[in-house]
C-alpha cells in the first residue's frame, strides 16, 4: 500500500484521504465514521448481500453498497442522508419480519447488530401481519449452535468455512425467504478454527454450546489480554462474569491472529477459574506448614537462599516480568522449564497463524531469558542447591530428584505435590489475575492484563518476587509491573527500547526478532 | 389452433421462417435453407468488421435490457492475452416468455451458427449455450445441432476450414429463474449456486472463469446471421418508428387470446393491431383488460395504454411499460387483476435467490400481503405497505429480480386500484358471465 495512489473524497461532510482500492465503507471508517452494516467483515471477502450499508453518492443513480463501492476521486457520500436513511429502516424492517424477537432469551442480547441498529435507526414498529416461518434449532457439532430463525443470512459464517478455514462446511440451503444456513452432509463444525463463526456471527444465530446461557452480554467485564493456551499469543478479550472467566474471545491484531484464535484456546479457560488455590504464605514448623504473614513468608524464603545456589523451575505461563526477576535469585544456578504439547492446527487462510505445537503463552521469553526447555527439568539440579519451583507441577517427574535439593521453595498458584518438601510457599495470581507480558514465538513481546481478582492473600507474581529481592537485598522494591519490564529492558538487550507505553495492546517485536510483515486483509474474493 | 401457426401475411418472418418444418432442424435441411453461409462470410472477415456491421445494424439485445449488441460485443478487446468466452443465454424462463425455445426447437442449426459468429467477433474459442433446464424438446435438438456441425467441421478445431478454433457447449441449467441473470448464469456455469455478483466488475472485464465474457440472448445471436448475410442497411430499414429499434422481434404471446403464439413482426408494428389482428382479438364475450407486454417483470399496461402503443424499444416505454422479452401476457375482464398479480409475486418469490434482504423478505412479504386480500383478509393499509415495500425493493439490490417484482405490483395497485378496493371492502369480484366459445 505504500504506492497506492490517494484518493480524495468527502464522508458526512468531512474530507477523507485514503489509498485507492479502498471501500467508502474502511474509508469511512477512518474519519471516524460507522456505517452500518451486516455482510462485510473485513477479515472475509465480500459480499455485498445484506444491503445495510447503503449510503447516497453524489451524482450516482442509485444508492451504493458501501461494502463494495471502491472510493473515487472527488466523491460525496452522504451516509445519514434521507434516503440512504430510509433504505437502512427498509432493511431493518425487512430483516425483523420473520425474526422472532426473543431477545429476552437470546445469548447475543446486548452484543446484538441487528439490536443495536435497529435502536440506532430502525422502525418502532413493524407492519408485519403474517405468520413468521420457523425453522428448528440445529446442532452444527463442534461448539457451535444454529438457530435459524435468528438468521440474517449475511453469510459471515459460510465464507469464513470456506475461505479462510478452507473446510467448505456450511452452506446457504434453499432459497428466497426459505433460505437457511445448512451444512454439508456428513459435515460438522470440527475444523479447529470453526467457533470463530460465533463471533462473526452479527446475531444470535450461531450460538457458542460453552456459553449458552452462561451469562448476558452487560454482566460481563472485558479485559484485554493473550490467549496463554499456546505460543501464538493471539489478542484477546477476557470476559469475566462474577470473578469468574466465562468466555475468551479474539481481539483483532493484524500482526499476530487477524480477527481470529483457535477453539482449543478459546474454551480452554477453565483452569483460570480453578478453586482448589493455594491462598496463603506458608511457612514450615514443625507441625507442617503453617500459614504466615508475607512479610514472614518472604524474609524466611530470602533467609533460605541467601549465599546459596538457586535452581529454577518455571513455568512458561509465568510473564517475561515474573521470569526476568527469578534469573535474579538465581546467584549462580540455573533454570529450567518444559512445555506440553499437542497438535499444530493451522488456519489456511491467514499467514502464520496456528494452534501451535507449544501450549503456553511465553516458551519463548523464557528462553531468551536463559530458561532451558528440556523434559528433564530436574537435571541441572545441583546436590544441595536450593530448588524454587515456580509455577509448575513436576506432574509425572521423578520426585526422587528433588531430595537433592537443600530446600525448596514453592512459588505457586496451586499447591504441586512436592510442596510437601518445601519450606515455604509463596502464593501468586494466575495468569488471568495479574499483569505482565509474553513474547509469542516470533518474537513479539505483548501485554496482558489482570482480568480478576486474585483469591485469598495471593499476590501477582512479580510483586511477590520483586519483594524477595528486596528482601535479599539485591533491589528496590517494585511498584508496577512496568517498572519490572523497565529494568528487564535496561537489562536484556534484545529488548532495548521496550516500554509498557510503546507496547500498547498490539505489542512490538524483541530488537533481534525477525521481520514479519503484517497479515494483509484477506483480499475480495480469495 | 394448431401451433406452430401459418404466418400472418402481416408478419415479417427472418429468424422464425422455417417455424413448423421439421427438415430445418437437420444440418443437411438447414444449409439447403441456406444455413452456415453468413459463418462462412464471418470467418472471411476481420472480428472488427463483423462488431461494425451488427453495430450498423442497430441490433439490440433481444433478452430484455435492450443493450445495443455491436457495441457490447466491441467491449471485448482483443490481444489481451485472456481467453474470451462467449455465453448464449437460453434460460428462457420470463413467464410468458416461450420465443427462444421455439427458436431452438425448430432451428436449432441458426443458434449453432449465431454462437460461433458471436464468438469469432468477440475472440473467443467457447461459446456455450446456457440452456434453461425445463426445456428437455429443445435441449435434445441443440445437442443433436451441435454433434452434427461438429461432424461436418463447421465448428471445432478448424471452423469451416478456417484455421479458428470455434467449441460450442450446450449446458443445462438445473431449473432456477434467477440463472438467466447473466452473472447468476455464469455463476451457475461455472458449478457454483446461481447467485448474482456484484457488477462492477462486468461480465466484459470478469465474466466466466474470470474471463472476459459476452453474454447474449438467444434471439440476438440467431439475429447476426441475416445481418450479416443481407447487411446493416436492411437490418435497419426494418423499422416502422424509432430508428433506435431496428430489424424484426419475435413476441411470444399467451393470456386470454384467440390465438396465442410466437409472432414476428418489425419493431415499430401498431400494438392494436398486433393484438386485434394477428393474435385475434378476445375470446368470445370477454374484452381484453390489461397486457403485460415484455415477461412478468414489467409494468402491466391498460388497455387504453396498449392499444396506443408502437411496438419497439421506445414505444413501450412511451405506453408505460417496457419491451423487455417480448412474453405477451394478455389479461381479459375475466381476471381479478389481484389473483393475478399476486400470481406473478409468488413466482419471483419462490425464484427468489435469498442473497439481498429487500428481495429475500420483500417477495415473500408482498406475496402474503396480496394472497392475503385475494382472500379477502386485506386491510386498507395493506396497500400503502405494499407500495413502501416496492419501494424498498427497487434499486437497492444486488439483481433486478427484486425491482421485477415490485414492478407488477406498484404498477398493478396504480392502475388497478380499484380492483384492491373493492376486495378490501369486502366485495367479492365477479368475472364475466358469458359463456367461453
Amino acid at each position: 500500500m505504500v504506492d497506492a495512489k490517494i484518493v480524495n473524497l468527502t464522508i458526512e461532510g468531512r474530507s477523507v484521504s485514503v489509498p485507492e482500492g479502498t471501500t467508502i465503507l474502511e474509508a469511512a471508517k477512518t474519519a471516524g465514521i460507522l456505517i452500518p452494516h451486516y455482510c462485510y467483515h473485513p477479515g472475509l471477502p465480500i459480499a455485498g448481500v445484506c444491503r445495510m450499508c447503503l449510503v447516497e453518492v453524489e451524482k450516482a443513480p442509485k444508492l451504493a453498497p458501501s461494502c463494495a463501492t471502491t472510493v473515487a476521486e472527488g466523491q460525496v457520500v452522504h451516509v445519514h442522508s434521507e434516503k440512504s436513511l430510509d433504505a437502512r429502516k427498509g432493511v431493518l424492517e425487512m430483516l425483523l419480519i420473520n425474526h422472532p424477537l426473543d431477545c429476552p432469551i437470546c445469548d447475543q442480547s446486548g452484543e446484538c447488530e441487528l439490536q443495536d441498529y435497529t435502536y440506532q435507526e430502525g422502525r418502532e414498529d413493524s407492519r408485519y401481519r403474517e405468520p413468521k416461518r420457523f425453522n428448528p434449532a440445529e446442532d452444527f457439532g463442534g461448539d457451535v449452535i444454529y438457530v435459524p430463525n435468528r438468521c440474517i443470512l449475511c453469510t459471515r459464517c459460510v465464507r469464513f468455512m470456506e475461505d479462510v478455514a478452507h473446510d467448505p462446511a456450511l452452506n446457504v440451503s434453499e432459497r428466497g425467504d426459505r433460505a437457511l444456513i445448512g451444512k454439508f452432509e456428513g459435515k460438522d463444525l470440527t475444523h479447529p478454527w470453526a467457533a470463530n463463526v460465533v463471533d462473526l456471527c452479527p446475531v444470535g444465530a450461531l450460538l457458542s454450546k460453552d456459553f449458552l446461557n452462561k451469562a448476558r452480554a452487560w454482566e460481563l467485564d472485558r479485559t484485554a489480554s493473550i490467549c496463554p493456551n499456546c505460543t501464538q499469543g493471539c489478542n484477546v478479550t477476557m470476559e469475566t462474569r462474577e470473578n469468574q472467566v466465562v468466555r475468551m474471545r479474539p481481539r483483532p491484531n493484524e500482526n499476530v491472529n487477524a480477527f481470529f484464535m483457535c477453539d482449543w484456546g478459546r474454551l480452554n479457560y477453565r483452569w483460570m477459574n480453578e478453586k482448589n488455590r493455594a491462598e496463603h504464605p506458608m511457612v514450615r514448623a514443625k507441625n507442617g506448614l503453617v500459614a504466615a504473614s508475607w512479610e514472614d513468608a518472604i524474609s524466611a524464603t530470602a533467609r533460605a537462599l541467601n549465599g546459596k545456589k538457586v535452581f529454577v523451575v518455571a513455568s512458561p505461563m509465568l510473564s517475561n516480568e515474573s521470569l526476568f526477576l527469578l534469573t535474579q535469585i538465581m546467584q549462580g544456578g540455573g533454570g529450567a522449564f518444559r512445555v506440553t504439547e499437542g497438535e499444530e492446527a493451522p488456519l489456511p487462510g491467514v499467514e502464520d497463524l496456528a494452534l501451535r505445537r507449544e501450549r503456553a503463552a511465553n516458551v519463548y521469553g523464557a528462553e531468551k531469558l536463559g530458561f532451558k526447555k528440556t523434559r528433564d527439568l530436574l537435571g541441572g539440579l545441583g546436590q544441595g542447591d536450593v530448588l524454587v519451583i515456580a509455577g509448575e507441577d513436576l506432574a509425572g517427574i521423578d520426585a526422587s530428584a528433588v531430595s537433592r535439593a537443600g530446600d525448596v521453595i514453592v512459588i505457586s498458584s496451586v499447591l504441586p505435590e512436592a510442596a510437601g518438601k518445601a519450606s515455604v510457599v509463596l502464593p501468586i495470581a494466575n495468569f488471568s489475575e495479574e499483569e505482565g507480558t509474553v513474547t509469542n514465538l516470533r518474537g513479539r513481546v505483548q501485554r496482558f492484563t489482570q482480568a480478576k481478582q486474585a483469591p485469598g492473600e495471593t499476590r501477582p507474581s512479580w510483586l511477590v518476587l520483586g519483594d524477595l529481592l528486596g528482601a535479599m537485598g539485591k533491589q528496590a522494591n517494585f511498584f508496577l509491573p512496568s517498572e519490572v519490564f523497565a529494568k528487564l529492558a535496561s537489562s536484556n538487550s534484545a529488548f532495548t527500547g521496550l516500554s509498557y507505553d510503546s507496547l500498547g495492546f498490539k505489542g512490538l517485536p524483541l530488537v533481534d526478532a525477525p521481520a514479519t510483515a503484517p497479515k494483509a486483509p484477506i483480499a475480495v474474493g480469495a | 389452433m394448431g401451433y406452430p401457426h401459418h404466418p400472418n401475411p402481416r408478419e415479417t418472418t427472418v429468424l422464425s421462417k422455417h417455424f413448423g418444418e421439421a427438415d430445418a432442424r437437420t444440418l443437411d435441411g438447414w444449409k439447403k435453407r441456406g444455413g452456415y453461409k453468413a459463418l462462412e462470410k464471418a470467418l472471411g472477415m476481420q472480428p472488427a468488421d463483423i462488431v461494425n456491421v451488427v453495430k450498423e445494424s442497430g441490433l439490440r439485445g433481444r433478452g430484455g435490457a435492450g443493450f445495443p449488441t455491436g457495441m457490447k460485443w466491441s467491449f471485448m478487446k482483443p490481444g489481451d492475452g485472456k481467453p474470451h468466452y462467449l455465453c448464449c443465454n437460453a434460460d428462457e424462463s420470463e413467464p410468458g416468455t416461450f420465443k427462444d425455445r421455439e427458436l431452438m426447437r425448430w432451428t436449432p442449426h441458426a443458434l449453432v451458427e449465431g454462437c460461433a459468429i458471436g464468438a469469432y467477433a468477440i475472440g473467443a474459442e467457447t461459446a456455450y449455450v446456457y440452456i434453461r433446464g425445463e426445456f428437455t424438446e429443445p435441449l435434445h435438438w441443440m445437442e443433436q445441432a451441435v454433434k452434427e456441425a461438429y461432424a461436418a467441421g463447421i465448428i471445432g478445431k478448424n471452423a469451416m476450414g478456417s484455421g479458428k478454433r470455434i467449441d460450442v457447449h450446450v449446458h443445462k441449467g438445473a431449473g432456477a429463474y434467477i440463472c438467466g441473470e447473466e452473472t447468476a448464469l455464469m455463476e451457475s456455469l461455472e458449478g457454483r449456486r446461481g447467485n448474482p455478483r456484484i457488477k462492477p466488475p462486468f461480465p466484459a472485464v470478469s465474466g466466466v472463469f474470470g474471463m472476459p465474457t459476452t453474454i447474449n440472448n438467444v434471439e440476438t445471436l440467431i439475429a447476426a446471421a441475416p445481418i450479416l448475410m443481407n447487411g446493416a442497411e436492411w437490418y435497419k430499414k426494418m423499422s416502422l418508428s424509432n430508428p433506435k429499434s431496428t430489424g424484426t422481434k419475435l413476441f411470444s404471446v399467451c393470456g386470454n387470446v384467440q390465438r396465442p403464439g410466437t409472432y414476428e413482426v418489425v419493431m415499430g408494428f401498431p400494438f392494436k393491431e398486433f393484438l386485434y389482428d394477428l393474435c385475434g382479438g378476445p375470446l368470445h364475450g370477454r374484452k381484453f383488460k390489461a397486457v403485460i407486454p415484455g415477461g412478468a417483470s414489467v409494468p402491466i399496461q391498460t388497455m387504453e395504454e396498449a392499444e396506443a402503443t408502437l411496438m419497439d424499444y421506445e414505444g413501450f416505454v412511451a405506453g408505460g411499460s417496457m419491451l423487455g422479452s417480448g412474453g405477451v401476457i394478455v389479461i381479459d375482464d375475466a381476471q381479478p387483476m389481484v389473483t393475478v398479480i399476486a400470481r406473478l409475486a409468488r413466482f419471483f418469490a419462490h425464484e427468489s435467490c435469498g442473497q439481498c434482504t429487500q428481495c429475500r423478505e420483500g417477495t415473500a412479504w408482498t406475496t402474503k400481503i396480496l394472497e392475503r386480500i385475494r382472500d379477502g383478509e386485506g386491510t386498507v393499509e395493506d396497500l400503502d405497505t405494499l407500495l413502501d415495500i416496492g419501494e424498498q425493493m427497487t434499486g437497492k439490490t444486488i439483481c433486478v429480480l427484486s425491482d421485477s417484482c415490485a414492478v407488477p405490483v406498484i404498477s398493478g395497485i396504480k392502475k388497478f386500484r380499484g380492483e384492491f378496493e373493492a376486495l378490501i371492502q369486502g366485495r367479492r369480484f365477479h368475472p364475466v358471465t358469458a359463456a367461453v366459445a
